[in-house]
């Protein structure tokens, strides 16, 4: 009980191994190069391994300038919804090299260590978090072909991986020693550990579906044009959808259920002590999720890589010269659309989360236990009895299809329009104020 | 371990029964504050929790003294009254207002008609800038961010027109004894008539956006209730105790300057499902006491209106004397400040400077009744409660 008051200043830096942190990184890093080429220069699979590196490498860098990316979308959003500019200096047009200069700012901050925190486990808890948001993109299909592994169990790979977040979380919480964090830790397991649930119940409607667990098969199930998509096919895939949205809003700490790191009650939450990079990385992983998440989504309900046309019309375009596929990767299919339908997502996050105020911790437990777990498994009940009794060419299938689409094509158009209205009042919605003082006005 | 205050430590409280082969579980003491996001300052509460339940929370304060009263005691009124200014520095214009109607009152001053008006128009527009704060602080405890900006958006334009009228932008030492210390800049009239048709239909805005939204009442209805009895034997004031449903204001009950002569309701929390009050509303709990301030924004504008259409001409100020001398005696007077009865008590001794200055201020008296609300409910409680009570630093500390 002493410890954990005691006055928060004694912290160690530069001592031990840390002076020569740099020098053994690139060390590690030179060496790991080594490793990898020497037996490739041997090898006669040298082609697999250089395909293997390429895909990580690949992956990484999308993780990474997505992060960078999202954030500065993020404090965008954020601003023009709070009818402020947002970052509007660094790199000119709109601030858009603002998270590369924090992201620089964040790389040369020192690492803090606090007196009593159990170092081991602190540095660790950062990595821990950051590489499985990191990994589970090895299994996500950006489309039939961009895909670094086309993993059979692809769904489940990608769910271990989301869930392992938590104990990075854990970890870090646990081994801040600050009671705030040791709060947000126990908040954010309890809460991911719970919405797994009807997360996974979620998901088995679509795979009942499907009928597999590869995503990409997922995926070009859903190729003949907007209907198609699974979310429509009947009303409770369309509810497993909903419900999917809601649990990976909770396993992603994003509002309304950013409990864990809810900065009016536990200052900053698991992250309250760490700085510089080792902060950056769980920022980073959190954003991974998110698009993740919103991919995922894509991926199981709203029609994958596919654009709301139908693949059919297309067919030729596909194997004929340079220009026409390039076309059909626009206009038909491509990891452009899976791109553009997981930053939709990430931007309906973002919007709930300037938005909505935050639930109680309770009230979190008794959405997702009383509510979201029981309607999950009914749905699931409902989607299964459905497929049972109801052929796929009957008429009744063709109506809930029918439905389904009409819903969500209005969802779309109403959010399109939403949209357009905001830009085409942008001046008058912000207020006189914001027009007046912007930089230059 | 030793230097270690033992109340902090928890040695003295006693330790919670452990029966022999059970798994061992104890409170933990956590410090929220005084740095902390939803503390509104540097309050630091001492709370004792059971996982996420709080079971007794203690304010600690001191932190931001400053021997206000004292230095009251030290200098001439005229001096002290950018003092009062740095008190409940969101409504900085009531603290002038109470403490020079109380010097004047003292002294038998007798303030021209327009000064009066032009005291009354600062007094409203600087508690619907104190409620905005209020209001968008208390979305940011419940973690909606964009109210803040908006309710800072609003009040950037007030605290523009105060700029214009005496150059000051939070602390303004514009109300002063006698009157007010210059006379409303040209146009300020025309530019409060536009921001009251501005301001008016965003207070209905704000209610939709965040008084009725869904979580926001599941997070502040039935928590933190206060009754009536309750808030009126703590000495709570202002919107905490008509959210207690208490129809209480000085403005009304017990009439200062001008307001008998404008007509305004006072706001007080009424149980649910009544009008558009969501039905979970409990009388006295925190969303009463936040929606008691959406109110009264409204009633403060009404009282503008009427203030742009009486105002006469004239002089902004009495005549004071360079050297006012303090005839012996001494004066308690109590105003309604933004957040609640602001009392001055005034001493004098026929010099220049007072023989005592002392000053209720009604965010203290608010605070204590922390202890008695803050009993066996949730950590985000605490900043809800806390939130709706809506203190300010520097006029508890003072």
């Amino acid at each position: 009980m002493a410890a954990c008051l005691s006055p928060v200043g004694a912290v160690r830096v530069g001592t031990g191994v840390q002076k020569f942190a740099f020098p053994i990184f690139l060390i590690l890093l030179l060496a790991s190069i080594a490793l990898a080429w020497a037996p490739a220069l041997l090898w006669p699979n040298k082609p697999l391994l250089v395909r293997d590196v390429l895909a990580v490498v690949g992956v990484v860098a999308f993780v990474s300038l997505f992060a960078m990316f999202a954030i500065w979308w993020e404090r965008k959003v954020a601003a023009r919804i709070q009818s402020r500019l947002g970052p509007m200096r660094v790199g000119g047009w709109h601030g858009w090299a603002q998270s590369l200069a924090d992201g620089l700012k964040l790389f040369q901050k020192e690492d803090i260590f606090l007196a009593g925190a159990d170092r081991p486990l602190y540095r660790l808890a950062a990595y821990i978090a950051f590489v499985p948001a990191l990994c589970l993109f090895l299994a996500l299909p950006f489309s039939t072909a961009w895909i670094a592994r086309d993993l059979d169990v692809g769904l489940i790979f990608i769910l271990a991986l989301l869930g392992l977040g938590v104990l990075g979380v854990l970890l870090a919480g646990w081994a801040s020693n600050n009671k705030w964090s040791i709060y947000g830790a126990m908040r954010e397991a309890c809460q991911m550990i719970s919405y797994e649930i009807p997360l996974g119940f979620a998901l088995l409607v679509p795979i009942l579906t499907a009928g597999t667990l590869r995503l990409t098969a997922i995926g070009d199930l859903q190729d003949a044009g907007f209907p198609s998509w699974l979310a429509f096919h009947n009303p409770f895939l369309l509810i497993a959808a909903v419900l999917f949205f809601v649990a990976t809003l909770a396993s992603c700490k994003r509002a309304p259920f950013d409990l864990p790191e809810a900065e009016s009650e536990l200052v900053a939450g698991y992250h309250t002590e760490y700085s510089g990079f080792r902060w950056a990385l769980f920022f980073f992983a959190e954003y991974a999720e998110m698009f993740a998440a919103g991919a995922l989504a894509a991926i199981l309900f709203f029609g994958a890589w596919h654009s709301p046309l139908p693949a059919e019309w297309g067919r030729t375009w596909r194997s004929g010269p340079l220009w026409q596929q390039a076309l059909h990767g626009v206009l038909f299919s491509g990891p452009l659309w899976l791109i553009g339908k997981g930053l939709f997502f990430v931007y309906v996050q973002m919007w709930l989360r300037w938005t909505l105020p935050r639930i109680r911790l309770d009230q979190v437990m008794y959405a997702c236990v009383q509510v979201m777990l029981p309607l999950a498994m009914l749905n699931l009940l409902a989607h299964a009895v459905w497929q049972w009794l109801v052929p796929a060419d009957s008429l009744l299938a063709q109506i809930a299809n029918g439905v389904c689409t009409a819903i969500g094509a209005v969802t779309i158009v109403a959010i399109l329009a939403t949209i357009a209205y905001g830009l085409f009042h942008r001046r008058r919605l912000v207020g006189t104020l914001v027009v007046d003082h912007r930089p230059g006005a | 371990m030793t230097d270690i205050d033992p109340q902090i430590t928890g040695e003295t409280m006693p330790a919670p029964g452990v029966a022999p082969g059970t798994l061992h579980t104890e409170d933990l003491l956590v410090n929220m504050g005084p740095q902390h996001p939803s503390t509104h300052g540097v309050l630091r509460l001492l709370l004792r929790t059971d996982g996420e339940l709080v079971v007794e929370a203690t304010p600690h304060i001191g932190y931001l003294h400053r021997c206000a009263e004292k230095i009251g005691e030290n200098v001439t009124p005229v001096q002290f009254v950018p003092m009062t200014d740095r008190l409940d520095y969101l409504a900085a214009m009531n603290n002038n207002h109470g403490y020079s109607l109380a010097v004047e009152k003292l002294c038998g001053i007798e303030v021209p008609e327009r000064a009066r008006y032009i005291r009354v128009i600062m007094c409203e527009l600087n508690r619907i800038a104190s409620h905005l704060v209020s209001f968008g602080s208390y979305g940011l405890d419940m973690g909606a961010f964009t109210p803040f900006l908006y309710a800072f958006r609003e009040r950037e334009y007030i605290v523009d027109l105060f700029e214009a009228t005496c150059g000051a932008r939070l602390t303004y030492n514009y109300l002063t004894i006698g009157g007010a210390a210059a006379d409303l800049p040209a146009g300020f009239l025309d530019r409060l008539a536009w921001f009251l048709d501005y301001f008016e239909p965003k207070i209905d805005e704000y209610n939709r956006l965040l008084s009725y939204n869904y979580i926001f009442v599941k997070r502040t209805a039935g928590v933190g209730v206060i009754s009536a009895a309750d808030a009126i034997a703590y000495g709570l004031t202002g919107p905490c105790l008509r959210g207690s449903g208490v129809r209480w204001d000085l403005r009304r009950c017990v009439p200062y300057e001008i307001y008998d002569r404008f007509e305004f309701d006072i706001p007080i929390g009424v149980p649910g499902g009544t009008d558009d009050i969501p039905p979970e509303v409990v009388v006295g709990d925190s969303w009463s006491r936040y929606y008691v301030r959406m109110l009264e924004m409204k009633q403060s504008v009404r009282i503008l209106r009427q203030c742009l259409r009486q105002i006469p001409d004239g002089e902004y100020r009495a005549k004071v004397p360079r050297v006012l001398k303090l005839p012996a005696g001494e004066v308690y007077l109590e105003v309604e400040g933004a957040r609640g009865q602001l009392g001055f008590l005034v001493v004098g001794d026929n010099g220049p400077i007072p023989r005592r200055v002392k000053v209720r201020g009604p965010s203290f008296c608010n605070l204590s009744i922390i202890p008695h609300v803050c009993r066996r409910v949730l950590l985000a409680d605490v900043a809800a409660i806390l939130g709706s009570i809506d203190v300010v630093m520097g006029e508890v500390d003072r």
